[in-house]
């Protein structure tokens, strides 16, 4: 019977990392933009778990993810009203399109 | 009167006209009638000049008054020596009787100019012109230096210029006014080069000073021809301003001035200036100068006769007449006749300035019309101007009882015993035609004037006697005129007080050896000497023998040219016409002044134009071709420079703007704004920088 240790949950978050950094670098909806950056925050809470299950380190890994995930929450928040007044000023949430704040 | 006093008054007498000319300058065209002031001046001058000359002749017969003082003191100058400029005032008797004739004239033209520049719109600068030109004679006259000589030399020549330019809105008048001061430098010139030889020698300018060291035998650089050069050279001086041939073409032009300002600039002072600075350096004179000196008199005496005899124009007849007349008195001091040069100098000052304010007052009376072909039978209208006129004449042709008879009977002797002892026989022969043709054309003036029938009815009509501020100098002329003044004896001058008593030949200072062998007088230390001691014993033997013959051979010349006169012009025995018809080459040859001025145009004026233009193309092209060269390499060398500058320097400076520019165009890729963009590449960073320094 396979025993699961450390190694499968870093590698189930590294996955996860590069499926976020993926959805961030290729998506070009704003939302979808998003979503990449929740996965990205969600393997960084795994590894906080992980290394706090199997490293000795008491709780505090927990207690960070706890906080990453109220953050999350916050940013997803934040985002997407941002993302909502960007439709509502330029009909589009495409994110390499709206450049109109350098110019 | 005390020396002093006499000198205090001499000092007055010439600063009274400057002091005029100040005035009248300054406030003459406010107060109309200042012009009376100038002439009161000259009445005061004239006064003292009278008072000087009686005290100065009576109690200093032969004593010389000088007062003198340091004007500038140099003290021990190193390689000069004591060194030291000193001014002064001389009263020696012929100083006192130019003092006298000066003032005179100077007063009488001052009257006379009264009536004749009545209505002249530069009334009263006429008159501080002629006090300007008064003091400078003055301070010839009375000057015991060369230096104050020179000074108001100049200062003549400038107040001549402007009087004789005083009409200067005639071109005629302004070129005579700038002809007489071109002229009068080239003398000039050549009289301060020989005042510096004396200076540079004797470290001094004062006549007396000189005198006595070269009696002492300190001659100037140890040699005769040094000396002669000297002498010549501050006679050059003299051949300027005396109208004395080749630079006597000024003064006939200069009767473009008013006629007063020729009676006094062209009769009696500024050409007698000449003159009298002849007498002031005859003692320094050595044989060969004083040889030089009677030849150019002699020819300008024949010359300017000859030009007299066919002009037409009244006042250049005279003008002629005076150059001849100035010959005649630098020839008479050539020969060594100092008492009679300067005897005739006084007589002819009187004469001459009455002929020349004769004519003024015929060419007033004639409405300004100067052509004696235009006049004739003037005597009945113009009486008192006539006998006048015919007094000077009788005066300068020499006529037995007047002024002019008794010194020039003295020249001419002194020529003729001149061409006897050393046998320059020219001078005696061109002496005495001198004689002759004088006589011959001073008639043929009066007669063409005064005599026959009025040639131009109308003018003649209108023509009347001038009044009495013109008349009156005429008179006191006329009288001046008569022998009694100078001599009670009428043939024989030496009986009289002028040239026996007042006037004695000074002691020559030079080397015996440079002396004419009849100036051989045994030098004992006195300045003055009677003519019979200071010529040899042949000299006065040969002069009392030849006295006569040379007074009757003169009297029988001037008596022929008379009659000549009247033969062709009064009683019409001989057609000039005619005659000029049959000598055509000889009239035009002295009609037209023996071309001289038409030579000087060819060589002296056409030269120096020429030259300015050989000087002219050698600026524009030599020079102006150097500068442009260094212009055009500069410009060359400025090119390569500036090639240089652009390619080499720009090249460089924007070379690293392009690798700026090129670095940062490549950056700029980077810098898209496109955070995914940023996002690949901080991924891959992270990576390589994971591989590079790889932790596990």
């Amino acid at each position: 019977m396979l025993e699961v240790g450390l190694s499968h949950y870093l590698f189930v978050s590294a996955i996860l990392f590069s499926l976020g950094i993926y959805g961030i670098v290729t998506r070009k909806n704003a939302v979808l933009v998003l979503m990449g950056v929740e996965l990205v925050l969600n393997a960084a809470n795994i590894n906080f778990v992980a290394f706090s299950r199997f490293g000795n380190f008491g709780i505090g890994g927990q207690v960070y993810a706890l906080f990453v995930i109220i953050l999350a929450a916050a940013e997803a928040a934040i985002a997407l009203a941002i993302v909502l007044n960007i439709y509502k000023t330029f009909a589009n949430v495409n994110v390499d399109e709206i450049s109109k704040l350098k110019e | 009167m005390s020396e002093v006093s006499l000198l205090s008054l001499s000092l007055i007498i010439l600063f009274l006209p400057l002091i005029g000319f100040a005035v009248v300058i300054h406030f003459g065209k406010r107060f109309s009638k200042l012009y009376l002031f100038e002439v009161a001046i000259m009445g005061i001058a004239l006064l003292l000049s009278i008072i000087i000359g009686y005290f100065k002749l009576t109690d200093f017969p032969i004593k010389d008054l000088v007062y003198s003082f340091n004007w500038i003191d140099f003290g021990n100058v190193p390689l000069i020596g004591e060194f030291k400029i000193e001014l002064g005032i001389q009263i020696d008797n012929i100083s006192t009787i130019m003092l006298f004739v000066v003032t005179l004239i100077s007063f009488l033209v001052h009257i006379f100019s009264i009536a004749y520049m009545h209505g002249d719109k530069r009334f009263s600068r006429y008159f501080a012109y002629l006090g300007i030109f008064t003091f400078s004679m003055l301070g010839i006259v009375l000057t015991h230096n060369l230096l104050m000589m020179y000074i108001f030399w100049e200062l003549v020549g400038l107040s001549s210029y402007l009087l004789i330019g005083f009409w200067y809105e005639k071109k005629s008048a302004s070129d005579a006014g700038k002809k007489a001061f071109l002229v009068n430098r080239v003398g000039d010139i050549g009289m301060f080069i020989g005042i510096l030889i004396l200076f540079t020698h004797y470290k001094t300018f004062t006549f007396d000073t000189i005198y006595t060291q070269m009696a002492a035998g300190n001659i100037p650089f140890d040699s005769f021809s040094w000396l002669t050069a000297a002498g010549i050279l501050i006679f050059m001086g003299a051949v300027g301003k005396s109208a004395q041939f080749p630079l006597h073409v000024w003064l006939p032009d200069a009767m473009e001035g008013p006629t007063p300002v020729s009676a006094l600039i062209h009769a009696a002072t500024m050409v007698a200036a000449g003159v009298y600075l002849i007498s002031r350096i005859f003692v320094m004179l050595t044989a060969d100068a004083m040889l030089f000196i009677a030849v150019v008199g002699a020819i300008t005496s024949f010359v300017a006769a000859t030009i007299a005899l066919t002009q037409n124009d009244i006042k250049k007849v005279l003008a002629y007449s005076t150059v001849s007349q100035l010959g005649y008195m630098v020839m008479s001091l050539g020969v060594g006749a100092y008492v009679f040069a300067f005897f005739h100098l006084v007589t002819h000052a009187f004469f001459k300035a009455g002929l020349f304010l004769g004519s003024g007052s015929v060419i007033h009376a004639m409405h300004h019309e100067q052509d004696i072909r235009e006049m004739g039978g003037l005597r009945k209208k113009l009486p008192i101007t006539y006998s006048a006129f015919l007094i000077y004449t009788l005066a300068i042709s020499g006529v037995p009882l007047f002024s002019g008879f008794l010194s020039k009977d003295g020249i001419l002797a002194g020529t003729l015993v001149f061409g006897n002892l050393t046998g320059h026989w020219l001078i005696p022969i061109l002496s005495f035609t001198v004689a002759l043709l004088t006589a011959f054309y001073m008639f043929r003036l009066v007669i063409i004037t005064f005599h026959g029938e009025p040639r131009n009815k109308e003018k003649y009509d209108h023509a009347h006697e001038s009044p009495l501020a013109m008349t009156v100098p005429l008179i006191v002329l006329a009288v001046l005129s008569v022998f009694i003044w100078y001599t009670p004896n009428p043939i024989n001058p030496d009986a009289g007080w002028f040239s026996a008593k007042w006037l004695q030949t000074p002691a020559s200072v030079v080397p015996q050896e440079t002396r004419f062998d009849f100036m051989q007088n045994d030098f004992s230390g006195a300045k003055y000497y009677s003519n019979e001691m200071i010529h040899s014993e042949t000299y006065m033997h040969e002069l009392h023998t030849l006295h006569y013959p040379a007074m009757i051979l003169s009297i029988l010349l001037g008596g022929l040219g008379i009659l000549i006169a009247y033969l062709m012009y009064q009683w019409k025995k001989i057609n000039p016409d005619k005659l000029a018809e049959r000598f055509k080459p000889l009239y035009n040859f002295s009609l037209n002044k023996w071309y001289i001025d038409e030579l000087y145009h060819y060589t002296f004026i056409s030269g120096t134009i020429a030259l300015s233009k050989i000087l002219s193309w050698f600026d524009s092209n030599i020079i102006d071709g150097a500068v442009n060269g260094t212009a055009y390499i500069t410009r060359v060398f400025a090119n390569v420079s500036n090639l240089f500058d652009k390619y080499i320097v720009d090249g460089l400076v924007n070379f690293t703007a392009f690798i700026s520019g090129f670095i940062g165009m490549s950056f700029r890729r980077f810098q898209s704004g496109k955070v995914q963009a940023y996002l690949v590449l901080v991924v891959f960073s992270v990576l390589i920088l994971l591989l590079v320094f790889n932790p596990f």
